[in-house]
């Protein structure tokens, strides 16, 4: 089993030491930070508000931040991100506005309005089945010339379903431009990784479908951003689909409506905390004097104004009215529709 | 790849060519129903070039019925390409393909091979506009053969429009002959929906028909009377018309008329063509091949108890497929697909009430 690609040791030291040279440009490494500083914080407020019955059942994302950050920022505009459910912070890196990420976890059909140039798509729900579409995406790019590349999200218990295999035999065979990156965080709800595959270093199965495959530290800002980048640069060089196994670990319960006591001693997801991204984040960005109190103070605020301004954005839409339930079922209302809307009404 | 992106020329070829069969009524030729769906399949690929055609043996070979044959030659292998043996990834592709803006045209190989892909059907192909309020959506077509009477190994003679029907989101159109079937798939591979369309296997050579030459278009949703009678209203689709038709002729030997009233198209239902027929004979007999409970046929019998129950003068009658798996090969098939006897003993229970 290889061993996870890694730059940053948990508690922030650069492989090769404090004289060490970053991988990648200061201002990059800064852009990733706080991009994921972002997502923590809507992370943590989404989390409030579900507590609140402001928002309804919320999948946290805590500890997948760089993961998803470091992969979602490898695309440029025009590209595909293609988010499961518990990828609200790739797809907030990617464009999502924040207001219409609330609107969603609150069900409002606002929370499909995307910008019209947001290559994104919807949070999938059922486990893997976003992959084939994602394919469908990246060999559409290949007919049409488009030149962009598709990024997928699944998880380790994703990794099981069939359409996991179908996707990533097609995306061998068309010679996608699609990058597939899974989640590793541990858990499917309560089942291990060692419960859910024989072979736990999910990255090696790409040899099985002739692609490249590779494991990074998935709490590994530099990590992630240095594979994904590599997978980007190839899939639009005409190279095909590579496989990303991050490695993370799912510190928050699936959902808000989950509870992890009942499957996993929490003692240990508490000891997993120190090696969360942020934590290695935040020393490194001090050792290398590219962080002080000024600049924390400074994005602190700047979060706040910009949730505060989202939610209250997302507050003043008004409820959806009945009959929205049977609209965009077709392009236009048939007779079946036309008969529930008269009986919304 | 090299060569000239998909998707630059809009469908105004296409809709140019809009004209009235009746326009050029010297250019048509003879086809049965597989040749007319590969003529209509030939004609979306030259006059669109979002579509693309893929699915298992699409290719080279021309699809195991031949629906695509000669295709690939002339359209090369970009927009008519096979696809690994694998239906939900046929399916999910064809999402994926769709959502960036192409017209893709996939092929189940037989209908009741459909089932590995009924995740991606329920939860996105029918789904995907409504969830994202119309911001994206799958104008996806997915033909595949179904049906039986062709004596074919086992599990290749399945009816299963009832789980399309009952599934929001998804139109589904079952034509009963070459011309109409045309016309039908043209449709769907303009319409912005999503769309199955289901090729009865027993009439793809069984018929032939004077086909137009130039694409046209028959607009979905709109069933059609296709014999018109007085004493009682076949409702039916697919392969089973000409069994209704049969019935009709027999019945019609004995100075019973009865109208014969083809759906085409099961979603949208067109409930005013039926609904406007019972009225005027006043008794209805529901015929498909597919198992008779929770088949089509139930909401349609349905619809009938409902809107027309004073205007019937005899219980809506069904006659469908047992409710058992279809047999394979010859030895039962005929016993358990419906035939003018089955059609014409539920005509007499229904005249006799």
């Amino acid at each position: 089993m290889s061993e996870p690609r890694r730059y940053v040791s948990p508690d922030g030291r650069l492989a090769g030491g404090a004289a060490a040279e970053l991988p990648v440009a200061s201002d990059e490494l800064l852009a990733g930070y706080r991009a994921v500083r972002r997502a923590r914080h809507f992370d943590e407020r989404a989390v409030t508000l579900q507590r609140q019955g402001r928002l309804g059942v919320y999948a946290p994302f805590r500890g997948q931040e760089a993961a998803q950050v470091g992969t979602a920022l490898a695309l440029r505009s025009g590209d595909w991100l293609v988010p499961s459910y518990r990828e609200t912070a790739a797809a907030l890196t990617h464009g999502l506005p924040l207001a219409t990420a609330i609107l969603y976890w609150r069900a409002h059909p606002a929370g499909w309005e995307y910008p019209a140039d947001l290559r994104l798509l919807p949070f999938y729900v059922p486990i893997a089945s976003q992959l084939t579409h994602a394919v469908g995406l990246a060999h559409a790019s290949t007919l049409t010339g488009d030149g962009a590349v598709t990024m997928v999200y699944v998880g380790d218990g994703g990794s099981s379903e069939g359409d996991f295999h179908e996707a990533l035999n097609m995306a061998a065979v068309y010679r996608a431009p699609v990058v597939f990156v899974v989640q590793n965080n541990g858990w499917a709800i309560s089942v291990p990784t060692a419960r859910q595959m024989g072979n736990t270093r999910i990255a090696d199965r790409a040899a099985g479908y002739g692609i490249p495959g590779t494991a990074v530290d998935g709490n590994d800002l530099l990590a992630v951003t240095l594979a994904a980048r590599e997978a980007v640069d190839l899939a639009r060089d005409g190279g095909g689909p590579t496989l990303i196994e991050a490695v993370t670990y799912r510190i928050a319960p699936h959902t808000t409506s989950d509870d992890p006591k009942r499957y996993r001693d929490e003692a240990v997801t508490a000891e997993r905390e120190a090696e969360e991204p942020l934590v290695r984040l935040d020393a490194l960005l001090v050792e290398r004097g590219l962080w002080g109190d000024g600049e924390e103070g400074a994005l602190r605020a700047a979060l706040e104004r910009e949730f505060a301004s989202a939610l209250a954005a997302a507050d003043e839409r008004p409820l959806p009215a009945p009959e929205a339930i049977v609209e965009h079922v077709f392009e236009s209302l048939s007779a079946e529709q036309r008969w529930a809307w008269e009986a919304l009404r | 790849m090299s060569g000239p992106g998909l998707g630059q020329r809009a469908a105004s070829a296409v809709s140019d060519e809009r004209e009235s069969p009746s326009q050029r009524p010297a250019e048509v030729s003879s086809l049965n129903m597989v040749q007319a769906i590969n003529q209509a399949l030939d004609q979306a690929l030259a006059g669109d070039d979002r579509v693309v055609l893929f699915g298992q043996d699409v290719g080279r070979l021309g699809g195991v019925f031949r629906a695509s044959d000669s295709l690939q030659q002339k359209h090369g292998e970009r927009r008519v390409f096979d696809a690994p043996l694998a239906e939900s990834g046929i399916v999910g592709f064809g999402v994926g393909l769709a959502l960036a803006g192409l017209r893709p045209v996939a092929e189940i190989q037989f209908a009741g091979f459909l089932y590995p892909a009924l995740d991606q059907v329920m939860s996105h192909v029918g789904r995907y506009r409504h969830r994202t309020r119309g911001r994206y959506t799958v104008p996806l077509v997915v033909r595949a053969p179904y049906g039986g009477g062709v004596h074919t190994p086992e599990q290749h003679a399945d009816s299963p429009e009832a789980l399309l029907t009952h599934t929001p989101g998804i139109k589904v159109v079952v034509p009963s002959s070459p011309e109409r079937a045309k016309g039908l798939l043209l449709a769907a591979i303009d319409d912005p929906d999503p769309v199955f369309y289901l090729e009865a296997i027993k009439l793809y050579r069984a018929v032939r028909e004077e086909v137009p030459a130039a694409p046209y278009r028959h607009e979905l949703g709109r069933a059609r009377v296709v014999r018109p009678g007085d004493a009682l209203t076949l409702v039916s689709y697919g392969g089973m018309i000409e069994v209704c038709l049969a019935a009709a002729a027999v019945a019609a030997r004995e100075g019973v008329e009865l109208e014969v009233v083809d759906l085409e198209t099961l979603v949208p239902f067109d409930e005013a063509t039926v609904f406007e027929s019972v009225g005027r004979t006043g008794r209805a007999v529901v015929v498909h091949e597919a198992a008779r409970t929770g088949g089509f046929g139930a909401e349609i019998a349905a619809r009938i108890a409902e809107r027309m129950f004073y205007d019937l003068q005899a219980p809506v009658g069904r006659v469908a497929g047992w409710d058992a798996p279809y047999p394979p090969f010859t030895s039962l098939e005929h016993h358990y697909r419906p035939d003018a006897a089955r059609v014409l003993a539920a005509v007499r229970d229904a005249l006799l009430a």
